[in-house]
This record gives structure tokens, C-alpha cells and sequence, in this order.
């Protein structure tokens, strides 16, 4: 498993101003499939994505991604390495219209057949992106931002797609959209998904990674974590069974 | 109304002037936070090498580039040399380009001397014309026309090319911008080039409405130029423009009427659209 990741970081510590946020992450994402980073609020699951892709100036320990150290690159470096994040509050262009969130997405490194081909792909995932594409992304509804955020990153080729809460503030119906739109992606690229909807995140990551006042306290497979509401108490203070409601 | 005709177009060729120093300071700003105190230098040091040049050449066409080349050529030497280091750092950005400006200001009183100099109006463009018995200065016309076509291409730089296009997502999330793999310094080194450039034009045009010129030319405007970008909204061109327009009006109308008035009116009218829309006319809501 180690020798097939696509990123591994190990002993990563983080200071975001005065405060010492991260204190020692370690994780694995294979080049397939999701991983969830789950944990409760404030654990420092953001600041470990923000790290990767270069965005906290203070960081040290190993990131390893592809086999070469990214970290301390600037962001527009990572970026090339294919690497995205769809940040929490979605980081949508308010002023630019829909068509122009997407096409400024397009990384220029890429030639232009990928990035038309990208494109053609990107807008058969979100047909109603194609019908808004005039619009001002600042009057788009929560949900229509949300696959906005995750079509720019899907107008790219990335090997490594992170998403940081994609569920927050969505409709249940939506939820469930999100969800087919995540496995959709997972054919693709690897996903490391942070989520404090754990219902949601069981069913799209295959293992999961707890981090727990900027430590990480335990990894495995979901299918364990799924069976261990100990441990679903302990360090997530929820259980999949009460959220489900099935 | 004769009065009012002549005061209004001088009023519109100070405001393009404005805007044209406005607009870069503004757009500097909000791309990366950096509030550049050297733009008022900038624009100085294009209105003497302009006027230099064409006392020289004689030849108005090639003054306006040399004050171009050498605005431009300092802003971006500036850009590489003294801004660089200390971005993210606003009381850093605040101390070294003030200090700039002061340099430039020194360096300048050096080359041409602490007095005045003449700025003339360029040959085919002095005098008025008439029209329905109306005499209006023929440079003032040249100049409105200059803005107008300015404010055109960079409409056009900001909202048809990708360079505008990351310039504008940039504004709004510079975060962003850079997460989805932009280069952000190259792109603002751009952006401080041409925003310079187009100071550096600002002050080779604006010599021979004022007669002469003198080292009170950067403090003078760089301070108008700030109220502009205010009542504008940062980093918005839109805003630069209009705010531009409306402060050249406002100064050219009070000055006839009472001269004193003219500054303490442009900063209650800042005051005002402060206290009533803090991000200024057409300023980004939520920007950082």
C-alpha cells in the first residue's frame, strides 16, 4: 500500500499565525479511491489541505506527492503537479459570470485539446452549468455555487481532487447529488474528502483518517470505523446509524 | 452657461486624468493589497520626462512615450527590487513605497531643480475653437478624447483577455485565483507595470494644462487620486473611472465658484459615501 500512494504525509506540523495547529499528521491517499479525513471541529482537518496545496507558509514535516517533496512550493506549483482543493466557502468569483469561473479555471499548462476536451466533460457532469454559463456566479443558489466549485475542478486534468465540506449547508436532495457527482470523480482522480456529515462520508470514501487536536489518532478502513460506534463516539462524538435514519 | 460648458469640459479632462492615475493605483490595491504611495512619483516623473522630452524633440507623440517608458520602467523596476520582499506586509509595503516616493521626489528636484519648469502645449494643439460662440481649448478636447480611448482598452484588456480575467477573479479571491495553479506575482508584476504606465501617461498629459509643472504635481494628485479610488471602490475600474469624472467635475466647478472650498468638498464627499457604502461606489462586496 505505502510504495502505491500517491501522497503520503508523515510527521506534518502547522503553525497558522501564533497558534500550533497541526502536531503531527500523517496520512496516505492512494492513487485510486477516496479517503476521508474526519475529525471534530477545529482538529485541523482545513489546515492539513491548505498545507498540501501550499497555501500555510509555516509547515514542516513531509508531503510527499508523487514521489518528490512538494511542500514549501507556492500554490501555482502545486497546481501544475495536478493537485486542486474546492475550499469550504467554495472560493466562487462572485463578479465573474458562471462560463468565466470555469474557463479561468483552466490551468494554461495544459494544451488546448485537453483543456476543450476537459471542458466538454465538465459541462456534460453539469448540464445546468452549460444553461447558466451568462450568469453572474455571485446569483447563483448554494447548491448551483457547489458544483460550480467542483466543476472547476473538474476542468482540469488533477490527479489528486481535495474537497473541503462539500456537503455544508446543502439540501438533503442535494447531498445525494453531490455523492454521485464524488464517486463520478473517484473514476479519475483520487479524492481526499474532509466531512463533518459522517452519514455522507462513509459511503464515499473506502478509508478514513481521525485526526484529533491536530494529531492523527487513528487510520483504517471504513468498513471497521463503520462497525465501531466506540470509536465513531469517541473521536467523532456521532454514530453513522443515528445519521443514516434508513 | 458659457461658463458652464468650458468649466465642464475641463472638468472632464481632469477627471480622465485622474482616472488614468486612479485606475492603476486602484487595481494594484486590489489584486494584492499593496497601497502604492510611489504612484504619485510615477506620475510626476512621466510628466517631467514628457515635458523634458518634447521641449528637446519637440516632437509631442515621442514625449508621451519617453514619460510612458520611464514611468513604466521604474514601476516595474520597483516592483522587482522593492516591493517584492515585503508582500503580505502592509506596514512594510506602506514605509518602502513611501520612502520611494520621497526618493523619486528628491531625485527629481535633483535632475530638474526644486523650482517650476514650463510645460507648453503641444504644437497643432493649442488654442481654442469655437463652436456656437463657445471657445473651447483645444487640448482639453484631445485629452477627453485620450481618456476616452484609454478607458476603452483597458475595458477591453480586463473583460476580453485572460490576463482581465484573472485580474478580476484575483480582486475578488486572490486565494483562489492561485489554487487553481496562477502564478499571482507574475500576474500582478503585469498589473504594476501597466498601472505605472498609465500614471506615467496621466503626468505627461497633464504639464500643459497646468502651464508648468513643479515637484507639488505628485502630492498634489497622488492625494486626489486616493479619494478618487476610495469614492470608486477598490480595485474596481468601473468605479475609478466614474469617481475620476465626478471629482474633475466637482473641483472645476468649485474652484470657479470658490476656490478654498475645492479640497475640504472632496474629502466630505469621500466621508460621505464612506459612512453611507464603506466599499466605496462600485467597491467588490466580502472582496479580500
Amino acid at each position: 500500500m505505502s510504495d502505491k500512494a500517491l501522497l503520503k504525509i508523515s510527521g506534518l506540523h502547522a503553525y497558522v499565525e501564533q497558534f500550533y495547529i497541526l502536531q503531527g499528521v500523517t496520512l496516505e491517499v492512494p492513487s485510486q479511491g477516496a479517503v476521508v479525513l474526519l475529525g471534530r471541529n477545529g482538529a485541523g482537518k482545513t489546515t492539513t489541505l491548505r498545507c498540501i496545496m501550499g497555501l500555510v507558509p509555516k509547515c514542516s514535516g513531509e508531503i510527499i506527492f508523487s514521489g518528490e517533496d512538494i511542500k514549501g512550493l507556492p500554490p501555482y506549483e502545486i497546481a501544475r503537479r495536478k493537485i486542486t482543493l474546492v475550499p469550504e466557502d467554495q472560493g466562487i468569483f462572485a463578479l465573474l459570470n458562471v462560463g468565466e469561473n470555469i474557463l479561468v479555471s483552466q490551468r494554461q499548462s495544459s494544451s488546448r485539446g485537453e483543456l476543450a476536451r476537459r471542458l466538454d466533460f465538465t459541462l456534460s457532469v453539469f448540464p445546468d452549468l452549460k444553461l447558466a454559463w451568462n450568469r453572474k456566479a455571485g446569483t447563483l443558489s448554494g447548491g448551483q455555487k457547489q458544483m460550480l466549485a467542483m466543476a472547476r475542478a473538474l476542468a482540469n486534468e488533477n490527479h489528486l481532487i481535495m474537497l473541503d465540506e462539500p456537503s455544508k449547508g446543502l439540501a438533503p436532495l442535494l447531498v445525494k447529488g453531490l455523492g454521485n457527482v464524488i464517486r463520478q470523480i473517484q473514476a479519475n482522480s483520487a479524492v481526499l474528502l474532509v466531512e463533518q456529515n459522517f452519514a455522507f462520508a462513509s459511503t464515499l470514501g473506502d478509508t478514513f483518517s481521525i485526526l484529533s487536536d491536530g494529531k492523527t489518532v487513528l487510520s483504517g478502513k471504513m468498513s471497521e470505523l463503520l462497525e465501531n460506534s466506540e470509536t465513531q463516539q469517541r473521536f467523532l462524538g456521532v454514530s453513522a446509524n443515528e445519521g443514516l435514519r434508513r | 452657461m458659457k461658463v458652464l460648458v468650458i468649466l465642464t469640459v475641463n472638468g472632464l479632462a481632469t477627471g480622465f486624468l485622474l482616472f488614468m492615475m486612479a485606475s492603476g493605483l486602484s487595481i494594484i490595491f486590489g489584486l494584492m493589497g499593496i497601497m502604492n504611495f510611489a504612484h504619485g512619483a510615477l506620475f510626476m516623473l512621466g510628466s517631467y520626462v514628457s515635458t523634458w522630452a518634447y521641449l528637446a524633440t519637440g516632437n509631442f507623440f515621442l514625449a508621451l512615450l519617453a514619460g510612458i517608458v520611464a514611468g513604466g520602467g521604474v514601476g516595474i523596476l520597483a516592483e522587482r527590487t522593492i516591493i517584492r520582499p515585503v508582500y503580505g506586509n502592509h506596514l512594510g509595503q506602506i514605509l518602502t513605497t513611501l520612502g520611494a516616493f520621497m526618493i523619486l521626489n528628491e531625485i527629481v528636484k535633483m535632475l530638474w531643480g526644486p523650482n517650476v519648469i514650463p510645460s507648453p502645449v503641444p504644437g497643432g494643439l493649442e488654442g481654442d475653437f469655437t463652436v456656437g460662440g463657445l471657445t473651447i481649448s483645444r487640448y482639453q478636447v484631445f485629452i477627453i478624447f485620450m481618456g476616452i480611448a484609454i478607458a476603452a482598452a483597458v475595458h477591453f484588456v480586463l473583460n476580453r483577455t485572460r490576463l482581465g480575467m484573472v485580474v478580476r477573479a484575483g480582486v475578488e479571491n486572490r486565494e483562489m485565483i492561485q489554487i487553481l495553479g496562477v502564478n499571482i506575482r507574475r500576474v500582478f508584476a503585469m498589473v504594476f507595470l501597466l498601472g505605472t504606465a498609465l500614471a506615467a501617461l496621466g503626468g505627461a498629459m497633464i504639464g500643459p494644462t497646468l502651464g508648468q509643472i513643479g515637484p507639488f504635481v505628485s502630492t498634489q494628485y497622488l492625494l486626489l487620486a486616493f479619494i478618487v479610488v476610495v469614492i470608486g471602490g477598490m480595485g474596481s475600474f468601473i468605479g475609478s473611472m466614474i469617481a475620476g469624472i465626478l471629482i474633475g467635475l466637482i473641483n472645476n466647478y468649485v474652484v470657479w465658484l470658490y476656490p478654498p472650498a475645492a479640497m475640504p468638498l472632496n474629502i466630505l464627499l469621500m466621508s460621505a459615501i464612506l459612512l453611507i457604502k464603506p466599499t466605496g461606489l462600485f467597491g467588490a462586496e466580502g472582496g479580500r
